[in-house]
């Protein structure tokens, strides 16, 4: 039997057999198209003209003065259509489904960066889309629940479970299960049964991929390190792949510590995680001695997660990533750092990265570049971080 | 010693009856009550009984099985507490006993553990609804070597795959009758006669139960009839949500109406 779709021993594809026949389509669907210049073309020209590719590559000259390390540049996905990277894998796979003649689309979210990425491409394409959030994500994203409504999708917030990131996902593989024949299960992450953490991650890799260009033209070099935040971890997967062939570009995973990886409020997989096989993937998970998937915490919707994807288990096991964690109160002052420093306002998400940075680039020399990749933006977190530091901005 | 399935369907092919396969999650509400309802089962008529074991996110589960999960979870059920429980059941009952679990416990507690405790408590076998075929090596080694049989899965979306995974199948085929997750369904449209023709090839010997969304007594005659059985879960867990420590006898007279139908 092929052991397709390995990370070395993460990976596989642990899902119903209800679903197997249209995992194995899918599969043979991705490799078709993968390829095809009509469909790369297709894409390359949504990135280009609905997207907003490339992002820019930022010179953070202020913070790199202040840090007084290594020269930090900011990979702007944030300035991507629907304020995130998630914009770049749905329409990869919304013009996927639509090749493959689906007429509907489901999808789950956790902070809503990727539920409305999937709206606003089903919106594009004239597709029905259907998204589920856990109910606890919908009460602290709000925001992006209406957002999505606008757009014209059906949000269901699930209350099963914990309510979050991982409930919706469950909720979103039953569907799919009852649905098979008209939906396309349009996945967040680079996570889930294969092929999905390969095709995430190659709709991601424009991340990586720009970013050598970019550098080489402003500084006719790669970069020293690059830093990504993991919640799945699929802005981390697209901003680490062009690099992982060049050993002298160290890759960093920042996971979200919530309120410490000492507490049971964290959601801080490689700190503390211990492999399992879930959500259809052998991977690494925050569990108990019995199996039981922990609730997790995270000051953050989008990292919200007690996995990650294979891929990101298999970087670390051959030492070819490292993952540090960061604390609630450490992404909360690395977003206030940037909004003041840069004129940035990242997402909380991206905050985790921004804080591991503050952390490395001091250490590092002021001949060596670090690039940030900072997923997404922040508008989405203005109320939590308000709430966190207690200040109430409500009307009325 | 043989397989207490084998043994089970050789039985009733003699006889020239079906099998009602049963489920209660264990340990909800509490371990006593599965046990009498175990035992009240089989007293009606229940030829193998399914012993759901709980988990924290069972994807393949509609909301009455995830509910009893939770109540069983809630109530401290662990997967030691469940052999501790099946221990006791094989001292009052000889018929066949399975498991139905998600891999993530098998694979955490440790596979060769799992299977060796299996074989030392006398389950017969497991039922695991997020192992694929293409993933059946992550247990199946294991599991031959301890002698427990892992049911596989087809549902109305294998099409060429039935003939493939019945063909290496022990103990029998789990159909699953219906697109979607367990509980009950007041129609089941799936043409069995097409989806379970390969299985009328000569060199298939494995029985093959339908079961998911199976509610009463009528759907149970009718599912059994195009196959070798019919298996009952989430209407069985309805009455416990409801009856809770009371719900063995009721549980047992639900059993009987479906036997008595079949």
């Amino acid at each position: 039997m092929g052991k397709i779709g390995r990370y070395g021993e993460y990976g596989g594809q642990y899902v119903p057999e209800t679903v197997m026949n249209a995992v194995h389509e899918l599969e043979e669907a991705y490799e078709k198209y993968k390829n095809d210049p009509q469909f790369v073309a297709e894409l390359k020209a949504l990135y280009r003209d609905y997207a907003n590719r490339p992002s820019m590559l930022y010179y953070a000259e202020k913070m790199t003065q202040d840090l007084g390390g290594a020269k930090i540049y900011i990979k702007r996905e944030d300035l991507n259509h629907t304020g995130a990277h998630k914009i770049n894998n749905v329409l990869g796979q919304v013009l996927l489904a639509k090749k493959m003649g689906k007429k509907r689309i489901i999808a789950e979210t956790g902070a809503g960066q990727h539920g409305v990425a999937t709206a606003t491409v089903c919106a594009l394409f004239g597709l029905e889309c259907e998204v589920y959030m856990g109910a606890e994500d919908t009460r602290r994203q709000s925001l992006n629940v209406y957002r999505m409504n606008l757009l014209g999708a059906k949000v269901n917030a699930v209350d099963s479970g914990t309510a979050t990131l991982k409930d919706a996902i469950n909720e979103a593989m039953r569907d799919w299960c009852s649905n098979i024949d008209t939906t396309f299960y349009c996945i967040g992450s680079v996570m889930g049964p294969h092929p999905y953490p390969e095709m995430v991650r190659d709709f991601q890799k424009i991340i990586s991929e720009e970013i050598r260009e970019q550098l080489m033209q402003k500084e006719g070099r790669l970069p020293d390190c690059v830093i990504a935040c993991v919640g799945g971890g699929s802005n981390a997967m697209g901003a680490f792949y062009d690099f992982i062939k060049d050993g002298s570009v160290r890759l960093v995973g920042a996971e979200a510590a919530g309120k410490g990886v000492d507490t049971d409020k964290h959601a801080a997989t490689m700190a503390r995680g211990s492999l399992g096989i879930f959500h259809g993937m052998k991977s690494l998970f925050l569990q108990n001695e019995y199996g039981q998937i922990d609730g997790v915490y995270s000051i953050s919707a989008g990292l919200d997660y007690p996995g990650i994807g294979p891929e990101h288990a298999y970087l670390r096991s051959i030492g070819r990533a490292d993952y540090v964690s960061i604390t609630d109160e450490q992404a909360v002052c690395a977003f206030e750092y940037l909004s003041k420093t840069e004129g940035i306002i990242p997402a909380i998400e991206s905050a985790h990265a921004v804080a591991a940075a503050m952390e490395i680039a001091p250490k590092m020399g002021k001949d060596q570049i670090l690039v940030i990749n900072l997923s997404g933006r922040g508008d989405k977190d203005v109320y939590s971080v308000a709430r966190y530091r207690e200040v109430d901005i409500n009307e009325e | 010693m043989k397989n207490r399935i084998d043994v089970c369907f050789e039985e009733l092919k003699k006889q020239n009856k079906k099998a009602l396969i049963t489920f209660v999650t264990a340990g909800d509400p509490d371990m006593e009550t599965t046990e009498k309802c175990v035992l009240g089962m089989f007293e009606n008529g229940a030829d193998i009984v399914e012993l759901g074991v709980p988990f924290s996110d069972p994807i393949a589960e509609g909301p009455t099985i995830q509910k009893a999960s939770l109540r069983s979870l809630k109530a401290g059920t662990t997967l030691d507490k469940i052999f501790e429980l099946v221990c006791s059941l094989r001292k009052k009952t000889d018929k066949p006993l399975l498991l139905m679990m998600y891999i993530n416990t098998i694979f955490k507690y440790g596979t060769e553990k799992f299977f060796s405790l299996c074989q030392a408590n006398s389950i017969d076998g497991v039922i695991v609804p997020d192992l694929p075929f293409e993933e059946r090596d992550e247990i199946k080694d294991t599991a031959d070597k301890y002698g427990i049989y892992c049911i596989n899965l087809v549902a109305p979306t294998s099409h060429e795959r039935v003939r493939t995974i019945a063909k290496e199948s022990k103990g029998f085929l789990y159909v699953v009758s219906s697109l979607g997750v367990t509980g009950t369904r007041s129609n089941i449209t799936t043409d069995f006669n097409t989806l379970l023709a390969p299985l009328k090839d000569e060199d298939i010997t494995c029985p093959a139960c339908i079961g998911f969304g199976i509610s009463n007594p009528e759907q149970a005659a009718k599912m059994s009839s195009y196959c070798d059985g019919a298996i009952v879960g989430s209407a069985i867990v309805n009455i416990i949500a409801e009856y809770g420590q009371n719900s063995a006898e009721k549980v047992g007279e639900f059993v009987r109406s479906l036997k008595d139908a079949m």
